[in-house]
C-alpha cells in the first residue's frame, strides 16, 4: 500500500494537505477501502469552527458509520459539495475529487503533531 | 487461528477482501459490495457458504429427536423436502435458526456458523437427557458449501448440473453423484433471488468452482463470485432475519414473525414458553423500517415516537436495489402497525421512519 508523500495523518485515517494557511482533510484509500462503498457523508458548512482532534463529519457506507476527525484547529472555508450526491467519489479517488473540507488553520504548529507518510502506512500495518 | 474453507485458494486468486466472521477467514468482497449485489439481482452471484455448519443425523430415533429439539414439525416431511426451522430454549428464545433436509439415509442440518459449537452442545445435552438413540456427525469441515443465486443462475446452471433443477421446487433438494462427487443440491438461499445450494466434498472444491464459476477474468460472465457484505445487503432487502441481529436467545420466533416455522401443537423445546406468549400476544414485533434520506440507522439505536422510545433497530443498511435506506427492528406492538411513522435516533438526530411491509424487495415474477 502507499500514500501521497505531500500531506500528513492521522491515525484515524485523515489525511492533511498544506497550501498556504489552507489545510485540505479527506480519509486515505485504505480507510475508504476499509469502509467499502460509501452511502453518506455528513460535513460541517462553510465558517464553522473546527477543533484539532475533535470530530467535524460523520461518513457512512453499507457496512458501518464512523466519525471524521481533524488533526487542526481553523474555520471551515469550502466544502466538497459533490460528495452529497456522489458520495462514491471517497471510494473511487480519495486523494483528490473525493477531497472533504479546507479549513483556514489558526495555529500552524498543530501540524507538527500529524504523522508522516512513513509513520502513517506503519500505524495501519503497511 | 482463523479456519479456512476449502475456496480459501479461490478467494486469495480472486482477489477478496477476507475478514474474520465467527472465526472463519471469509470474503468481505471481491470488486465492491454495491456491485456485487446488483449482479446478484441482475444476473448470478456464487458465494462460498462452507463456514455455516452441517450436521447429519441418522439412525431409528433421529426424526424422533429432532421433532423434539425443533420449533418445527418434521414428522410429515418427505424425503428431498427442506424446511426452515428455530432451535429454541425452554424459555423459547431462539438459540439458533436453521434449515432441516430429509435425504433417503439421514437428516442434514444447516446451522449459523457462529452457533455450531452451542448447538452441538445443547444437541448432545439433550440426547443425553433423553436417552437417544441415533448419529450426529458434524461434516462442516469435510465439505463445502455454495450458494448459487440470481436470476440468471438457474437456466445456467441447468447445463452444468446433473439435478434436473426445473422440477426441483423451492425449498426441495437432491442428492447426486456428479463424475463421483456427491453433490447435494437444494433449491433455496438467501438473498431474495432464486438459486441453489449446493453442499460438495471439501477436496472438489477448486473443480467444481472452475465449473460453476467459470472463468473469472471475464467481466462480463454470468455467475461472478460474491462476498458476505453483498449477502448482508441482499438478505435485508429481502427482509430475512440474521442470528445476532433479529433473532438472539433474547428474542422469541413469535415476535420476530417466524410463527409458521413453529409448530405449537407438539411438544418440543420451548414449547410451552412460545404457547403462553402465542396466547397473550407478542410484546414487541419485529418490522421493517424505510428511513428519510440517505443515513443508516444501524443494530442497537433507538426507534422513538413522541421522544419515547418505542423499539430498537436489529440492522440497518441502504438498500442498493431499492435505493432507500432501511432497517429491521423490534417496536413494541401497539405502535407496529404498517404505515406508522416513528423516529429513528442516530446518534443524537432524529431522522423520520416510517414502518412498511417486508420484505423490502420481491424479485419480479416471471
Amino acid at each position: 500500500m502507499s500514500a501521497p508523500t505531500d500531506r500528513r495523518y492521522l491515525q484515524t485515517h485523515e489525511w492533511h494537505k498544506l497550501q498556504g494557511d489552507i489545510v485540505t482533510i479527506g480519509i486515505t484509500q485504505f480507510a475508504a477501502d476499509e469502509l467499502t462503498d460509501i452511502t453518506f457523508i455528513d460535513l460541517p458548512k462553510v465558517g464553522a469552527k473546527i477543533q484539532a482532534n475533535q470530530r467535524f463529519g460523520e461518513i457512512e457506507s453499507v457496512k458501518a458509520t464512523s466519525d471524521l476527525y481533524s488533526g487542526v484547529s481553523g474555520t471551515v472555508t469550502q466544502v466538497n459539495d459533490a460528495l452529497q450526491n456522489e458520495p462514491g467519489l471517497i471510494n473511487r479517488d480519495p486523494y483528490e475529487s473525493g477531497w472533504m473540507i479546507k479549513i483556514q488553520i489558526t495555529n500552524p504548529a498543530e501540524l507538527n503533531n500529524l504523522l508522516s507518510v512513513e509513520d502513517y502506512l506503519k500505524k495501519v500495518g503497511h | 487461528m482463523l479456519k479456512r474453507t476449502p475456496f480459501y485458494d479461490f478467494h486469495v486468486s480472486a482477489g477478496a477482501k477476507l475478514v474474520d466472521f465467527a472465526g472463519w477467514e471469509m470474503p468481505l468482497l471481491y470488486r465492491g459490495i454495491v456491485p456485487e449485489h446488483e449482479q446478484t439481482r441482475n444476473s448470478a452471484s456464487i458465494f462460498d457458504v462452507s463456514h455455516m455448519g452441517r450436521l447429519y443425523f441418522s439412525g431409528k430415533e433421529a426424526p424422533t429427536f429432532l421433532n423434539r429439539a425443533l420449533t418445527r414439525n418434521v414428522a410429515d416431511q418427505k424425503v428431498g423436502q427442506c424446511r426452515y426451522s428455530l432451535v429454541c430454549n425452554e424459555a423459547g428464545g431462539v438459540m439458533d435458526d436453521v434449515i432441516i433436509s430429509r435425504d433417503t439415509k439421514n437428516w442434514i442440518l444447516v446451522c449459523n456458523a457462529s452457533n455450531r459449537p452451542k448447538i452441538l452442545a445443547h444437541f448432545n445435552q439433550l440426547r443425553r437427557g433423553w436417552n437417544m438413540d441415533f448419529d450426529l456427525a458434524d461434516q462442516t469441515e469435510a465439505t463445502g458449501m455454495v450458494a448459487i443465486q440470481g436470476p440468471k443462475a438457474i437456466a445456467k446452471l441447468a447445463s452444468i448440473l446433473p439435478v434436473d433443477l426445473a422440477n426441483l421446487k423451492r425449498y426441495q433438494f437432491e442428492s447426486t453423484s456428479f463424475m463421483l462427487v456427491k453433490l447435494t443440491v437444494f433449491r433455496s438461499g438467501y438473498t431474495g433471488e432464486d438459486g441453489v445450494e449446493i453442499i460438495l466434498p471439501g477436496k472438489m472444491a477448486s473443480m467444481a468452482m472452475k465449473l460453476l464459476a467459470g472463468k473469472l477474468d471475464r467481466p462480463d460472465a454470468t455467475i461472478q463470485p460474491a462476498g458476505l457484505g453483498a449477502r448482508d445487503t441482499l438478505r435485508l432487502e429481502a427482509g430475512m432475519p440474521l442470528y445476532g441481529h433479529e433473532l438472539t436467545e433474547q428474542t422469541d420466533p413469535l415476535s420476530a414473525g417466524l410463527a409458521f416455522a413453529v409448530d405449537l401443537t407438539k411438544d418440543f423445546v420451548g414449547a410451552e414458553a412460545l404457547r403462553s406468549i402465542a396466547q397473550s400476544g407478542p410484546k414487541r414485533k419485529l418490522v421493517g423500517l424505510e428511513l428519510e434520506g440517505r443515513r443508516i440507522a444501524r443494530q442497537e439505536m433507538m426507534v422513538l415516537l413522541d421522544n419515547q422510545p418505542v423499539g430498537q433497530i436489529t440492522s440497518g443498511t441502504f438498500g442498493p436495489t431499492i435505493q432507500k435506506s432501511i432497517a429491521m427492528a423490534y417496536v413494541d406492538a401497539p405502535h407496529a402497525a404498517e404505515g406508522t411513522a416513528l423516529k429513528v435516533d442516530l446518534k443524537g438526530s432524529q431522522v423520520d421512519a416510517r414502518i412498511v411491509k417486508l420484505p423490502f424487495y420481491k424479485r419480479p415474477s416471471k
